[in-house]
């Protein structure tokens, strides 16, 4: 697959199918860090070391034995990239910022359906990522695994017998595992119970952020929940424990969506309206008001207080008008003020086109 | 070519930059750990205040504080593939390669346990070291045979047992 159609489709193939609790869990991501043994992590490495792991991995890709899922794929250098580019494959959540934007003789992998991505001389040498529509952990794990276990093959992890693998930063040592879901919660934003979750899902060893990770502002009421602890437990205990915390927040925010929707009907559908209306009709628009009008919309269209536009345009639209798609699509670079208005225009045109 | 770090003569000199104090021009190349050392600039360590200062926060817990700080400084390990000292490791919260596991274990237990509540992998293992543990501890036991059966004088078996734990060795250094 070209690099273009990584860049031009703001859904990726695995955005189109529905998963399981799709209504409230957008996707499902598993990504594993490992290093090879005898090497210094990336950011001590020289630059001849970097190629020689960059080598050894499109060496494996020669192999036989590559797993299905990765034939005919390609590593992409992140030097062979403009910024934009990288932006926009950060916003699709295929690539980190840190490799955008750290790391100096960065690559990555991705699957035909971009699953599957394969980060090379990030903060480590490898991470494995796979991410799934809906609620499928145990899936993105198992096939993480997978692709670990052949990769193993080719290459020599550092591993040690106490510590697990052996990972550049002491918070990813052990299983070098963070599984996460990309979480709506516009009920519990609305009825005010987030604030009350949040603390206690930090207390049982989870973490709550916005999308983009680590710092990253929560727009659209989309939350990122992932496993804190790395070792001492196993994949499977880990996966389990979010698993349990997750479908719990589901629930949580099914009875709110229920409730507002028994007492406050009208007023619901008022405001998921009144969203639509606005994106419809806008004519400057900017990502934070966008990102909690899609919400709104969702959330209606959730509820079947709204017809006519499918959910998977929400999704679609939610990456589409991140500052460097924007660009992307307009063919240049575009300042703060002409993105609201591009943003504006792209938002009706998308949904124009559903309802016609 | 890569230029050393002229502070620790260890590592590649990654960044580079001038200095300009009262109209004085000076070039300086060092590599991040050394230039997080001296205070100087360091990428993507801007914000102030980040995930790793509390991490640092986390790793100094067990700074030696009575000792003067040239005995510190003598007793401070210092990883002999990457040149990290764990005083370096404390600041920048990462480690320079998996070698420096081995050099600082002795800090590590407390430190993984504040981060993780354990200090043990109970989680995947690699095939091939899945193997290799499997021949370790097979060796373990067969020595242990071994020396009974010289203790016993069987040394039929004893010789038997030679040979197994030679087959295994040379499985292990394949």
């Amino acid at each position: 697959m070209s690099l273009n159609q990584f860049l031009e489709n703001a859904v990726s193939e695995w955005m189109k199918v529905k998963g399981a609790e799709s209504d409230v869990i957008f996707s499902s991501r598993v990504r594993i860090a490992r290093n090879l043994a005898h090497m210094p992590f990336p950011m001590l490495s020289t630059a001849s070391q970097l190629e020689e792991v960059t080598h050894l991995i499109k060496e494996a890709l020669t192999k036989d034995d590559i797993p299905e899922i990765l034939e005919n794929a390609e590593l992409i250098e992140m030097a062979d990239l403009t910024e934009l580019q990288k932006r926009v494959l950060v916003e699709k959540h295929l690539i980190s910022p840190h490799l955008a934007e750290e790391s100096t003789s960065g690559a990555v992998l991705f699957s035909q359906d971009e699953s599957v991505s394969i980060m090379v001389n990030e903060e480590d040498h490898i991470r494995i990522q796979c991410l799934f529509p809906g609620f499928q952990l145990e899936k993105a794990w198992k096939l993480a695994s997978q692709i670990d276990d052949w990769l193993e093959k080719h290459v020599t992890f550092a591993f040690d017998e106490q510590c697990g693998y052996l990972t550049s930063c002491p918070t990813n040592v052990g299983t070098g595992i963070r599984a996460s879901v990309m979480i709506h919660l516009p009920a519990l934003a609305m009825t005010g119970q987030l604030n009350r979750f949040i603390p206690a899902i930090t207390q049982v060893g989870l973490a709550v952020r916005g999308i983009y990770g680590e710092g990253s502002e929560a727009l659209g009421n989309l939350y990122q929940v992932s496993n804190q602890v790395t070792l001492g437990q196993s994949e499977e205990e880990i996966i389990d424990k979010l698993q349990g915390v997750v479908r719990q927040m589901i629930d949580h925010e099914k009875q709110a969506r229920e409730r507002l929707l028994g007492m406050s009907s009208i007023q619901l559908e008022d405001r998921v309206n009144r969203s639509l209306g606005i994106l419809a009709h806008a004519r400057i628009i900017d990502s934070k008001e966008a990102m909690r009008r899609l919400s709104d919309v969702r959330l209606g269209i959730d509820l079947g207080l709204l017809t006519g536009v499918p959910s998977s345009v929400m999704n679609e639209l939610m990456v589409l008008i991140q500052p460097g798609f924007l660009q992307q699509y307009a063919g240049e670079k575009l300042g703060a003020e002409e993105r609201d208005v591009r943003r504006a225009e792209l938002i009706r045109e998308r949904i124009g086109m559903e309802r016609e | 070519m890569n230029l050393l770090c002229p502070e620790c003569g260890k590592r590649p000199a990654t960044l580079h930059y001038t200095k300009i104090v009262n109209g004085e021009k000076t070039e300086a190349h060092l590599c991040e750990v050394c230039a997080q050392e001296k205070g100087e600039y360091m990428p993507g360590f801007d914000s102030g205040f980040s995930f790793h200062n509390l991490l640092s926060g986390l790793l100094n817990f067990d700074m030696v504080s009575s000792e003067s700080p040239n005995i510190a400084q003598q007793t401070v390990p210092r990883c002999a593939t990457c040149g990290l000292t764990y005083n370096q490791f404390s600041k920048i919260g990462r480690f320079g390669c998996s070698d420096c596991f081995e050099t600082f274990r002795d800090r590590l237990d407390p430190l993984l346990r504040r981060i993780h509540g354990s200090t043990t992998h109970h989680g995947k293992i690699p095939e091939r070291t899945k193997g290799e543990l499997k021949i370790k501890k097979d060796l373990e036991k067969l020595r242990e045979q071994l020396a009974r059966s010289v203790e016993l004088e069987e040394f039929e078996k004893a010789a038997q047992l030679r040979d197994q734990i030679r087959s295994l060795q040379e499985r292990l250094s394949e």
